[in-house]
Parts: structure tokens; sequence; C-alpha cells
């Protein structure tokens, strides 16, 4: 994050003919890593030991319809022929068919992925409104009790195996205690209730006005969401803190004090403004970040998202929806990353200069 | 008199040889860190684990593998016999949790074995040539780094079967990328240096300029970042194995110890437990001496 010297003044026209270049430039390379992702998952598709054919047509077919199954796969063709059907159906949506629910890929994860959106924004937005001001006051109370305390629960967040937590907390909050619900996303018996119309069901049963269904959902939820939102909290809180003594080092802020603002304000106003820039990359990073972290999170809780569709098509030998999954983690992964670059260019009027 | 005056000449001002002077370095490095009570605790545990996995054959009670009467000796509760329980086999879990130290240090090792010297040679080679060289080398890096890492260790363990060696493949695949950055900058501040131009004005090539003179540099920054990420390589090591990707049974793995606990976790707590606590403290361990070892070396760099 160097800070160059401000713009000179350039116009208005300039500063759109910067967004230009620059977005033209940002295209480029997001194509480049797009085009990546396909190669590596292409190529990895290529190493499986297991005989692609033998998964479609089962070890029984005769040679005839072995035949036929081994060019209606392409696979008679050479490699850079194969990567250009690859690239060609990927771009167009369709990444195969699963053997296991014997549906598109596409469709598979359609129907999967609010479950884990669900659950990672529920995790996210506790990481954030935990994480932020528990930095805030580590920085503030530098090298004190407090920041000693938020960073060694910090550590133990970086620390513990997140599936490891999980079961201990199905174990004390579920088993024992009967605080929350157990695995899955809602009880069985409103299974049928809800219909599904964002595929969020905490809005879902909100919108049809289903309070029980509702508070079942959130019992579900509680856990899981808090045990990511901790991981990402660990994360923030961290960051949150280093960016906030850098920004209290600064002379603006001695200014300040100087003039009499007072402390609150010059915390919460004056440098909580400036460090919000760059912790926006950092929220969206860890966003990014509870996706990983969703795989195993809910195999423990038997969440029906994209991480459990990833391990039961792993113990099937699924690879054609390992690597849709893997796929489209990946693209997610660089358009929040996009993303987050995009807001702090607009964000950070210096950074414009950076190119 | 030996112990002053060692210390004397660690901190001399004046080292009258090459030895003294990086030993001195050390030194002050060492009693900076000392100072540091939770990097010390850190140490301590990674110390632990060592010792842990040399003398594992002289420190479990019992044989990691094979169990006792399955009868009468499975699923007991934590004991003075047995110190974490027994599990469904009737193996005692203190023992394989101490043998399975073992597989941790040795996937932790391996996986910086493998993928510190790829980092160093595609950072420094980008680094040094610049140009296409450079863009070309740190595309793929972007790629590598746009999968989260234990995503595309899974995809990887897919590919090549499951197994401890595999894993370590995966997790050595996936834990380049960012020692190839990091070899990159330095090497961009290194190759334009005059000692450098020396060098290479006495008619040394690339590949003995880069291996003999920058990658030495680049060294010791990348090795504090490898240290930094050993917490995170337990951490997906241990995923896999949960995932039953990693080794099989019966290794005494701690991942897979968890999720074969997990069958009977309600009533049987500790065979589930004691496998986590035990990555929980080594993760913890190395997080912590990570954190001193980058406050002393790096005091700027807070990730």
């Amino acid at each position: 994050m160097a800070v160059t010297s401000p713009a000179n003044t350039g116009g208005r026209w300039r500063a759109l003919s910067f967004y230009g270049m620059k977005t033209g430039k940002l295209i480029a390379t997001v194509a480049v890593t797009f085009l990546g992702l396909l190669v590596v998952t292409f190529l990895i598709g290529r190493v499986v030991p297991v005989d692609p054919v033998l998964a479609v047509v089962g070890d029984r077919a005769s040679q005839s319809t072995y035949d036929a199954a081994y060019q209606a796969l392409g696979l008679d063709k050479p490699l850079y022929h194969q990567f250009w059907i690859y690239l060609k159906d990927a771009l167009s949506g369709d990444l195969g068919t699963s053997i296991l629910t014997k549906k598109p890929i596409t469709e598979d994860i359609a129907r999967v992925f609010p479950a884990t959106l669900e659950l990672a924004t529920a995790g996210i937005i506790l990481g954030t409104i935990f994480g932020i001001p528990l930095g805030i006051w580590g920085a503030v109370r530098q090298g004190k009790l407090p920041d000693q305390i938020i960073r060694v629960v910090g550590l133990v967040g970086y620390s513990a195996p997140i599936f490891w937590l999980g079961l201990l907390g199905l174990l004390v909050f579920y088993a024992k205690l009967g605080w929350v619900a157990g695995p899955g996303r809602i009880d069985i018996a409103y299974e049928y209730s809800v219909t599904q119309i964002t595929g969020l069901l905490l809005i879902d049963t909100a919108i049809q006005g289903q309070w029980d269904a509702f508070r079942n959902v959130l019992a579900h939820l509680a856990l899981p969401a808090i045990l990511l939102g901790y991981f990402s909290m660990a994360y923030i809180s961290r960051m949150t803190r280093s960016f906030m003594l850098a920004e209290l080092a600064q002379e603006y802020i001695i200014a300040a004090r100087v003039k009499g603002v007072a402390e609150w304000r010059i915390i919460w106003v004056h440098a909580l403004r400036n460090a919000a820039v760059p912790l926006v990359t950092v929220i969206a990073l860890s966003y990014a970040g509870l996706l990983e972290g969703s795989v195993l999170t809910e195999t423990v809780f038997a969440w029906p998202g994209l991480g459990q569709y990833l391990t039961n098509s792993l113990q099937n030998a699924d690879m054609n929806a390992v690597l849709g999954g893997t796929l489209v983690i990946g693209i997610i992964f660089v358009g929040l990353n996009l993303l987050s670059d995009l807001l702090y260019t607009v964000l950070d009027p210096r950074v414009r200069r950076r190119g | 008199m030996t112990q002053m005056s060692t210390r004397d000449w660690l901190l001399s001002d004046h080292p009258a040889s090459r030895r003294q002077a990086k030993l001195g370095q050390a030194y002050r490095t060492w009693s900076q860190l000392r100072r540091n009570r939770l990097a010390m605790l850190g140490l301590g545990i990674v110390i632990l684990l060592i010792l842990m996995a040399i003398f594992a054959d002289m420190i479990a009670p019992f044989d990691p593998l094979r169990g006792g009467d399955l009868r009468t000796a499975r699923l007991l509760p934590p004991s003075w016999e047995h110190l974490m329980g027994t599990d469904d086999q009737a193996r005692d879990i203190f023992s394989r949790i101490v043998h399975g130290s073992r597989l941790t240090l040795m996937v932790v090792a391996m996986v910086a074995i493998i993928a510190t010297p790829i980092g160093l040679a595609v950072g420094t080679t980008a680094g040094y040539f610049g140009g296409w060289v450079d863009t070309v080398l740190m595309r793929i890096t972007d790629i590598f780094l746009a999968f989260p890492r234990l995503i595309l260790a899974l995809a990887f363990v897919a590919a090549l079967g499951p197994g401890i060696e595999n894993a370590i493949i995966a997790i050595a695949i996936t834990s380049w990328p960012p020692y190839a950055r990091l070899a990159r900058a330095e090497t961009l501040t290194i190759r334009n240096t005059d000692y450098i131009a020396a060098i290479r004005l006495q008619g040394a090539r690339s590949p003995r300029i880069i291996w003999g003179h920058v990658v030495p540099l680049c060294m010791s920054s990348v090795i504090v970042r490898v240290t930094l990420d050993m917490a995170g390589i337990i951490l997906t090591a241990a995923g896999l194995g949960f995932l039953g990707l990693g080794a099989q049974p019966p290794q005494p793995e701690w991942g897979a110890m968890i999720a074969s606990g997990r069958r009977f976790l309600i009533d049987f707590w500790w065979v589930a437990t004691m496998p986590g606590i035990a990555i929980f403290v080594v993760s913890l361990g190395f997080n912590l001496l990570g954190d001193g070892l980058r406050d002393v070396l790096d005091p700027k760099g807070e990730k």
C-alpha cells in the first residue's frame, strides 16, 4: 500500500480514462485467471486413476458400449482438443453430469449453494460486528490486559481445528445443554411446509410469516454460524488492530488531540474512517475464507451446502462434481478478490495513482 | 568466566570472522525472542512435540496399532492406566497420540522441504529475469492462489487417491505460491544492487547468480514465512485426515482419530476430544512461535 503523492490536477476526463484503463487491465487479468482455473481443474481431472468411461457405463458393459462412451466423452481426441471442448462446455454453464445424483452439476450446485451462502453470510456478519470493535479496543489499550486477552482469543481461533470445535459445540450445547438444535438446516417436521423462494431459509420463513419454522432455522443456524463467525473474528480483529495502530500514530490524530477533539470521536470517526478502507479488503477475503471453512463445518453439522456436496462427491469418487465444485469456489474466490480491489479503488483516492 | 566471555564474544562490535558476526546476530535475535513469554511457550510446545516424536516408543505405554481385549478394554474412560481412555478398537488413545506426533512432524517437514524450493525457484527466477518470464510465472502463481488452500488440496487428493503421501504432495502443491511471491519481492530489491552487477561483470551465468547469490539472501525471510505457515499446514493435514483423505487407518493420524471418534461422540466424548486437544496445542505452539519470530525479525510486517 505505497502512498504516492496525490494525483496532479487532472480533470474528470483523465479520471474516467484512468478507470477505463484500469478496468481493461483488470478484465484481462481476470480472464487469464479464469482460464488458468479451468486448466487446473481440467488437468486434475486427467490425472485421475479412475477410468471416466467405466464410471459412466459400469464395468459390465460390452466393448462396443465402452467404445461408444469413450468417443462420446471425447477421449479419443488429442488433449488440447479435449480442453477446448471442456472450455466451451464450462463457458456455456455445462460442467458435466454428476454420477451420484444423475443431474447436471450446475443444477446441483445452484440447489446447494444458498445453504452455504446463508451460513457464510451469518458467519461474516457475526465476525465483523464483533471483530472490528474488539480490534479497536485492542489497539486503544495496546499492550494492556484487554489487548493481551483479545490476542490470545484470536490465536485460539487460528489454532483450533474447526471441525473439532464444531463437534465439541454439538456435544456441549446440543447434546448436554440442549440450547441449540442439532445437525441439519431445519427440523424434518418443517421441511415440506416451507416453500423455497430465495433458498435462504431465514428469509423464506420470515416472508411467509412462519415464525415457528423461523425460530427452528435460527436454532439450527446458531452454532455453525457462531463457529464460522469466531474464525473470521480472529482474523478481522487482528487486522483492525494493526490498521488502527497505524492510523493512531499519524500526525492528523495528534492535530485532532491538540485541537481538543473528544477521544471517542478521534477513535471512532477520524481513525476508523481511514482504517475502514483496507478493512473492506480484509472482510472480503475472510468472506472468501469462510467458503473454505464451510467444507469442514458443513460435514460436521450435516449442512446441505456446497461443502457437503463436495465431500459427498469425493467419497463417492464423483470426479466431475468435485471439479465442478472446486471450479465454482475458485470463481467466487476470484470474484470476491476482484470486488475488494474495485472497492479499494473507489474508496481510497490515493490508490488510483498506484496503477 | 566462560559464560561472560562467550557473551562478550557474541556481542562484540568488531566481529573477527563471518561466523562470529552471524552467531552474534543469532544471539541478539534469541535474546529478544526470549523476552517474549508467549513465544517461549510456543517454542516449548514445539520442542516437546519433537521430543515426543523421537522417543515415542519409550513414552507410549501401549502399542498404538494393536488394541487390548475387545471384550473388556473398549471405550474405557480416562484413568491412571489409560490416561486418555481407549477407543472402539480397545487401543490406548494416549499411545496413539504420542505416535501420531511422528506423522504430524513428518507432514510439516515434508511439506516444508517440497514447497520451499519450488517457491524459491519460481520467485527468484521471476524476479531476476523480469519481463515475460515474470508475467508468466506470476500468473501461474496467482492461479494457484485463486483456490482456497483446502479446496485445491481436496481436489488433488481426490485425483491422486487418499493416503498420507498424496496428502503431503497436495498440501505442498498448494503451499508454495506465497513463498514464490515473497522470494520475488526480495529478488526485485536484490537484483539491481552493485554486488550482483559485480558478479555479472565477472561473467557469472544467470543460474549461478540466482542459486549462488540471490537465493541465499531470500532464504531467511522465506524460512520465517514457512514457520508461520506450519500451523496452517497442520490444520490442513488434520482436515484432510478428518475427511478420510489423509493417513489411512489404522495409522494414528490425529484428524482421522477425531473422525473415527465422531460416531460415538455423545456417549464416549474422549475418543474425539483428546486428538483435537493435541492438534490444537501443537498448532497453537507453532502460531505463538511464529508470531514471536515475526515480531523480532520483521517488526513492520503484521501480515
